[in-house]
């Protein structure tokens, strides 16, 4: 049987998982604190865009956004999988293509700014 | 003698209901769908943000909802449950062998924590929060 | 001398005769045991005192041998390491899940052999070498970073906890991926290359969703589960490498 061209999908939903332990938890709290109306200064208009525009928050934005989508879009196929929707290869095609999107858009706003 | 092999059926959704630790596994993996929310939420924040200040206004009313308001605490949680399954399990997949011993799990994981901690003060203190 | 406490134990096995039965179907047992017995024992003393149709595999009763791997109240044990002090009430066993029943506690266990056989489970060495020659030397740090991967008995309780197996059956599943990797990690090994033809595949190490129940079942402390995830880690290399540089491996 042909080698798997799993590894590239799993290596992006290793980073993004990594990513995601490490970061999510913090960021989730920081948009939290800004629901309870507590918006803390670095996600104000004026900081949040001046970050944005500077090439290393635009590095932490692409870099954050994108793993944790194929980081999601990866397990989220394994998952259905698992819940017993078999048809992996549709599936696969479906999440990756949202990741693939996601990822343009990220580019996308990332440049107008 | 003939032989008749009896194969058991298995359900193929509802097998993860049948032991405590597959009911884990399954709580591990559907981490995955509030992490992709989170990312498509601040995929929309970004949106916003690249639309000026007023449209980025309503991008933070947006969390201020009810609903908004209780995806983050159910992305929080499920998101600090993946971190800390990932942690766990890191030694298995990195064995880091140091002459004949192992490094024992305990400070693979220790330094993860004490990475997530650094990191989560990092981030923190970039967005201002003191 | 005081005598050994006994108590009476009810099991509740599941029994298939291929010759007479459509589908298996559960039998009540009750039986006097002394109370550090094993589920094995239990069986035993049935089968010599009340029902010698009793079929079920044993060999070494001492967790070596890998023979008697049965579900135990839905759990996969070996029956000579499930001691009866450990259960309460009826005492239900099933032939060992994932498999299909030969005859009551008996399974085919024919898709794990050929399994095995799949991964070239021996040393193909990087050096061909005469007996005059002399040995494959290999220092004591060299045996260290396979020897937990070549303590497998082969029981199969591995392949009865992985829901990826009962779902997917072409899955190489669990023990047979952590021989090859206890392989690929011997240093007197030269035959990767051949090994991960077979498990760098879709039905080999990416069929594993890292449950981790093959590792929890597992009576020698094995860890497949941490064997899967470093083949996942080192296939991965090997694509990079041979996907992205120039001239990759291939």
């Amino acid at each position: 049987m042909a080698k798997s061209n799993k590894p590239i999908f799993w290596s992006l939903f290793a980073a993004g998982g990594t990513l995601a332990a490490f970061l999510a938890p913090v960021l989730a709290l920081v948009l939290l604190l800004a629901a309870f109306g507590r918006v803390p200064s670095g996600l104000g208009y004026e900081q949040l865009h001046a970050f944005a525009a500077h090439w290393f928050g635009k590095l932490c934005f692409l870099g954050v956004i994108t793993l944790f989508l194929w980081h999601a879009a990866h397990r989220l196929r394994v998952t259905l999988h698992d819940f017993g929707l078999r048809q992996d290869a549709k599936v696969a095609v479906v999440v990756y293509l949202v990741a693939a999107a996601g990822t343009v858009l990220t580019v996308l706003y990332l440049v107008r700014i | 003698m003939s032989r008749n092999p009896y194969v058991r059926p298995v359900s193929k959704t509802g097998w993860w209901l049948k032991q405590p630790r597959y009911m884990r596994y399954m709580s591990r993996e559907v981490t995955c769908i509030f992490i992709g929310a989170l990312a498509m939420l601040m995929l929309w924040g970004l949106k916003r943000l690249s639309e000026g200040p007023a449209a980025y206004e309503t991008f933070l009313a947006s969390l201020r909802s009810p609903p908004g308001v209780l995806m983050l605490l159910l992305i929080l949680a499920f998101s600090v449950h993946n971190a800390t399954s990932w942690f766990n399990v890191t030694p298995k997949a990195m064995p880091v062998q140091i002459g004949e011993e192992f490094l024992a799990g305990k400070y693979i994981v220790g330094a993860h924590y004490a990475v997530w901690l650094l990191a989560s003060l990092v981030v923190l203190l970039m967005a201002g929060v003191f | 001398m005081t005598p050994l406490k006994q108590r009476l134990v009810q099991l509740e096995v599941l029994r298939y005769d291929p010759e007479k039965d459509k589908a298996p179907r559960y039998q009540n047992y009750e039986v006097m045991c002394n109370e550090e017995w094993v589920v094995l024992d239990a069986l035993t003393a049935v089968k010599e005192s009340i029902d010698p149709t009793l079929n079920f595999r044993w060999s070494c009763h001492m967790a070596v041998c890998g023979s008697c791997g049965m579900m135990v109240n839905g759990e996969p044990k070996l029956s000579c390491h499930a001691f009866l002090r450990d259960y309460q009430g009826v005492i239900r066993v099933e032939p060992l899940a994932n498999f299909p029943i030969e005859r009551d506690l008996v399974t085919v266990a024919d898709d794990f052999i050929d399994k095995l056989k799949r991964v070239k489970p021996y040393l193909i060495p990087k050096e061909k070498k005469t007996i005059e020659q002399g040995e494959f030397k290999q220092t004591p740090a060299q045996l260290m970073k396979y020897r937990q991967f070549s303590m497998c008995i082969n029981c199969m309780l591995c392949y009865a906890a992985c829901p990826e197996y009962s779902l997917q059956p072409k899955f190489i599943g669990p023990a047979a991926i952590t021989l090859a990797h206890r392989y690929n990690l011997d240093s007197r090994d030269g035959g990767r290359d051949e090994r991960q033809e077979v498990i760098a595949t879709n039905e080999g190490v990416w069929e594993c969703s890292f449950v981790g129940a093959c590792s929890e079942v597992c009576p020698k402390a094995v860890d497949p589960a941490g064997a899967l995830q470093q083949v996942k880690v080192a296939s991965t290399l090997d694509w990079f490498k041979e996907h992205l540089l120039p001239g990759g491996k291939k």
